[in-house]
């Protein structure tokens, strides 16, 4: 579960002020709103990539407003991918479990296995160049959930593909989300998206959200 | 803004197999005037460059260039020349790529009064730059170095006057490659579990690494040509400081022309080497790598 109470942000001379709701563990949750609303700086500061100012997020009642990226357990897949252009489709796999020093039999057991899930098997010795926008996502997708993460933050991912790969991309995210069970927060502007994909529609108009359940 | 009607049709690009009008694809006499200005304007300097090797290359002979490497002197000033190169190549790209960094990802306070202070050894004569050095290890705390280090008209001289040159290119080199590399890469590894230090060696440096190689390329470049803090900081003495510029400026002095070409010549041969090597390296790694 994410609980988020009272938070304030800035991002230089934006300010997200008190703006508070809940995701509860297992949701697919879809948070939409207008450009510049702040749903990015929302995402980062639930990442940890953005100093809170004041408030507080929880995961699972644990207080994790102050906490670094790295032991938050979040898994993050920005809209442009941010592939690392030196490694190759395994070696994305593998980042994370090799910062945590998983032992190389599980590393590449574990490799194989989000390989498989994502359909990514025949890329695993390429590099990043070259790969289609959805072959990129699936790989941004593949690092992020690598590492078995309770959260997992989608910056619009689907923003920059086209309609046919967006379909294919959208059916990777709901089966994932069936199959792990993690919980998801998503920003997309694309209400198709959120209708096919949301169990909790987050609305960020004016500074404060609002909730509406649906069931997928 | 419209283009006139026929240069807009001539930038046109449809498939041939798209029905309709046939669209001209080969350029207009607009289109051609354009290139050919360009082109002009470019090869006149490229023309004057080329005329200047061959002029150099026409000036000397075999004999003239082998009596040069023969000769003790020049074969210490290559020597000095091509070891002083490589440590203030080193230690640019050492300082170059902490300070590149910090420019291009942090913002604070007197970040602009830093950013032109970096450039000034740019903008600066070569002289003054030496001048300064001079002046500076006359200073108590320079003093107090060469208590422990000979720096003045000493090997170390000639090192610390091309850094300080060289290095103003190496940094501004290593703040363009930082500036491309999107700081979202190190967002990603952060969440993934990495500290700061090892989002840096693990995604910003492999990341930079074509960079980094174009920076101590530059470096290494600029300082084999450098002369003027050489002159003054470290002096034109034989067998001491004497690198290949200060062989050109001493040979010239004396009245000995062809071996000062042949030297000259040497120069040119080294640094276009150094170069085409580099580059043909960083085009291997790059390849089928936007950049």
């Amino acid at each position: 579960m994410i609980n988020v109470r009272q938070l304030h942000l800035r991002a230089g001379s934006f300010l997200l002020s008190n703006v508070s709701f809940t995701i509860a563990s297992g949701s697919y949750a879809v948070l939409m709103g207008r450009t510049g609303s702040g749903k990015t700086t929302l995402l980062e500061g639930v990442c940890g990539l953005r100093r809170v100012e004041s408030g507080s997020i929880h995961l699972h009642d644990r207080d994790i407003t102050h906490l670094p990226p790295a032991s938050r357990g979040i898994g993050f897949v920005p809209q442009e991918a941010a592939l690392f252009h030196h490694l190759t489709v395994a070696e994305h796999l593998a980042f994370a479990l090799r910062v945590r020093k998983w032992p190389d039999p599980a590393i590449r057991s574990r490799v194989v296995e989000v390989a498989e899930s994502l359909r990514l098997t025949p890329l695993l010795d390429r590099h990043t160049q070259g790969l289609s926008g959805g072959e990129s996502q699936r790989v941004a997708l593949g690092r992020a959930l690598s590492f078995r993460p309770d959260i997992l933050c989608l910056d619009e991912p689907l923003s920059a593909l086209d309609d046919e790969t967006r379909d294919e991309i959208c059916s990777v995210l709901a089966t994932l989300h069936r199959t792990t069970g993690v919980t998801v927060l998503h920003i997309t502007h694309n209400q198709r998206e959120a209708d096919r994909l949301a169990s909790v529609v987050l609305r960020l108009e004016q500074g404060s959200v609002a909730c509406e359940h649906r069931s997928p | 803004m419209a283009l006139p009607g026929r240069s807009r049709r001539a930038m046109t690009v449809a498939p041939s197999s798209t029905p309709g009008p046939s669209i001209p694809r080969d350029p207009t006499r607009a289109d051609r005037a354009f290139l050919l200005a360009l082109i002009v304007l470019g090869g006149s300097y490229l023309l004057v460059l080329g005329a200047m090797l061959v002029a150099d290359a026409s000036y000397t002979s075999p004999s003239h260039l082998w009596k040069a490497l023969r000769s003790p002197e020049i074969r210490y000033a290559i020597h000095l020349s091509f070891l002083t190169c490589t440590l203030t190549a080193i230690l640019s790209v050492w300082v170059a790529v902490p300070i590149g960094y910090l420019m291009a990802r942090w913002r604070f306070p007197g970040r602009a009064l830093v950013d032109a202070l970096l450039d000034i050894p740019i903008v600066l004569p070569p002289l003054v730059i030496g001048l300064s050095l001079l002046i500076l290890f006359q200073t108590p705390p320079g003093r107090a170095i060469e208590r422990f280090i000979p720096v003045t008209y000493a090997i170390p001289s000639v090192i610390l006057a091309q850094f300080m040159v060289a290095c103003a290119f190496a940094v501004r080199t290593m703040r363009a490659t930082f500036d491309l590399i999107s700081p979202r890469q190190e967002h990603v590894a952060l969440t993934l579990g990495c500290s700061r230090p090892q989002a840096f060696w693990w995604v910003v440096i492999p990341e930079a690494k074509r960079g980094i190689l174009t920076a101590g390329t530059l470096a290494w470049a600029r300082a084999l040509g450098e002369f003027g803090p050489i002159l003054v900081f470290s002096g034109a003495t034989r067998m001491k400081t004497e690198v290949l510029p200060t062989t050109v400026f001493l040979e010239l002095s004396v009245g000995n022309l062809e071996a000062a070409v042949a030297v000259s010549l040497l120069m040119v041969v080294a640094a276009v080497a150094v170069l085409l090597i580099i580059r043909t390296f960083g085009a291997q790694e790059s390849i089928g790598r936007p950049l």
